[in-house]
């Protein structure tokens, strides 16, 4: 199979995003996350792609929608190995990595249920860090505890 | 630290935590000053803390001030489903500062970034309470002479005691070497002991509590709820080990002081009280001090 067959796997996209490298598993997260579930633009997926770096990986293509950071944000906690590809006229323009960002605002919830923002309608914001194991945490600027990445839940 | 919020002890440095201790014990020589006169604090205890709110009260009174508020939910429009937002922007018309305690974690960070004035922190849930944690480093600091390179024993529940954990963060600053005495149900969790190790301090954990007896400074002590244990049998095995009493401490340091946030049901017992080691109900006092430094210097009067 020649490389071009290869990436026509999932169709090309005339304009619009291509997000590749998502972890397999993470692709269902990805869509819910970006609301692509509810989106009237074409969405293709693919899952358990080959992948020379990952072994397998998932990969979204979406037709005339660009991301803005904040949304690219998002995904970057289930999705930290991804890349955002911007695509107009078939041509690729731009290709980032997403960045898991030093704060999170507003798009996670807290994992305490008895923090004032799962009391009141206060908007959600965490300090990333990394702990000993270097797993990542998300510390709550409310209640100051840590939401463990198994225990996100996206608002 | 003019109109600065106290919402957590996590938010000073180890010179601001000592200038506000050196402020308390320039209120210790004089504690009845009229400094406060014409200042009105709020004082809102949506949950009830007896003696929180009296030292508050007593201090601010002391110094003249007046206080307006309430001592429970119940006697509040939190009754009438009014949002803590609310309450906070009506009762910021009507005071300098407003000194909160409220059963929600994190309450007092937002109140303080909704209010108009500044927000003292009188215990937000399970968080934290920053002007316990003060006057602990007060007392600690008046009975040792020093904050630096002590001993000190936190005895009893070190996993749920929010006064265990604050003290202990806030003291990785003073090269404490810290000695954790707990069921191993109740040890000290990992998230706080994270915070000694990163300031490279060296702790070690007990279930005996007489093994840190002769060793310690200071005798932190909790109180041992029955709720904490899923099966009341490991309850009824632990109850006894962590009650202090007072022939246990024969062998001790001249200068230890057991201290205590109080209130203390049983886990120590009254004939320790009239040992001059005992030192929670001064302790209790020395609160009346750090409260008028932090209200007095946040309100730019001293």
């Amino acid at each position: 199979m020649s490389n071009k067959r290869k990436e026509l796997i999932v169709s090309a996209i005339e304009n619009g995003t291509v997000i590749d490298h998502i972890p397999a598993e993470s692709v269902f997260q990805v869509i819910r996350i970006l609301g692509l579930d509810k989106t009237d633009k074409q969405v293709y997926f693919g899952i358990n792609l080959e992948s020379k770096k990952f072994g397998t990986k998932g990969i979204i293509k979406i037709s005339e929608k660009y991301f803005e950071n904040v949304e690219v944000n998002k995904i970057a906690l289930v999705a930290p190995s991804a890349t955002m590809i911007e695509i107009r006229d078939f041509e690729v323009v731009s290709k980032n990595n997403v960045k898991i960002p030093e704060t999170i605002e507003k798009i996670v919830k807290c994992f305490n249920p008895n923090c004032i923002t799962n009391h009141e309608q206060v908007e959600t914001k965490f300090r990333v860090f990394y702990d000993e194991n270097n797993d990542l945490k998300l510390a709550c600027r409310y209640c100051e505890k840590n939401t463990s990445r198994a225990n996100v839940v996206f608002l | 630290m003019k109109n600065r919020s106290l919402v957590s002890i996590n938010d000073f440095t180890k010179e601001e935590i000592i200038k506000i201790l050196d402020l308390a014990e320039s209120f210790e020589k004089n504690p009845r000053q009229n400094i406060l006169n014409g200042k009105v604090i709020a004082s809102l205890f949506f949950e009830p803390s007896t003696r929180t709110r009296l030292s508050f009260e007593s201090a601010v009174q002391q110094l003249g001030g007046s206080i307006i508020g309430f001592a429970s939910a119940a006697t509040s429009s939190v009754q009438k489903g009014e949002t803590l937002k609310d309450t906070i922007l009506t009762v910021s018309n009507y005071s300098d500062l407003i000194v909160m305690r409220h059963h929600v974690d994190g309450s007092a960070r937002y109140a303080s970034e909704v209010a108009s004035v500044p927000i003292i922190n009188a215990g937000d849930g399970a968080n934290q309470h920053p002007t316990q944690c003060l006057l602990d480093l007060y007392s600690i600091r008046k009975t040792q002479g020093t904050l630096d390179n002590l001993d000190i024993a936190f005895v009893g529940d070190l996993k749920y005691g929010r006064t265990v954990h604050s003290l202990t963060i806030a003291l990785t600053m003073f090269n404490t070497r810290f000695h954790l005495v707990s069921p191993p149900e109740l040890k000290l969790p990992s998230a706080v002991k994270r915070h000694i190790k990163e300031a490279n301090l060296q702790y070690e954990q007990y279930t005996d509590f007489m093994d840190v007896m002769p060793k310690c400074d200071i005798i932190y002590m909790t109180r041992i709820q029955r709720e904490r244990f899923p099966d009341p049998l490991d309850y009824e095995k632990v109850k006894n080990a962590y009650i202090l009493q007072n022939q246990m401490l024969t062998g001790s340091k001249d200068k230890l002081k057991v201290l205590h946030p109080l209130p203390r049901v049983n886990e120590i017992t009254t004939d320790v009280d009239s040992n001059p080691k005992a030192y929670y109900f001064e302790q209790a006092l020395n609160g009346v001090y750090v409260r008028q430094a932090l209200v007095a210097s946040i309100l730019g009067l001293a």
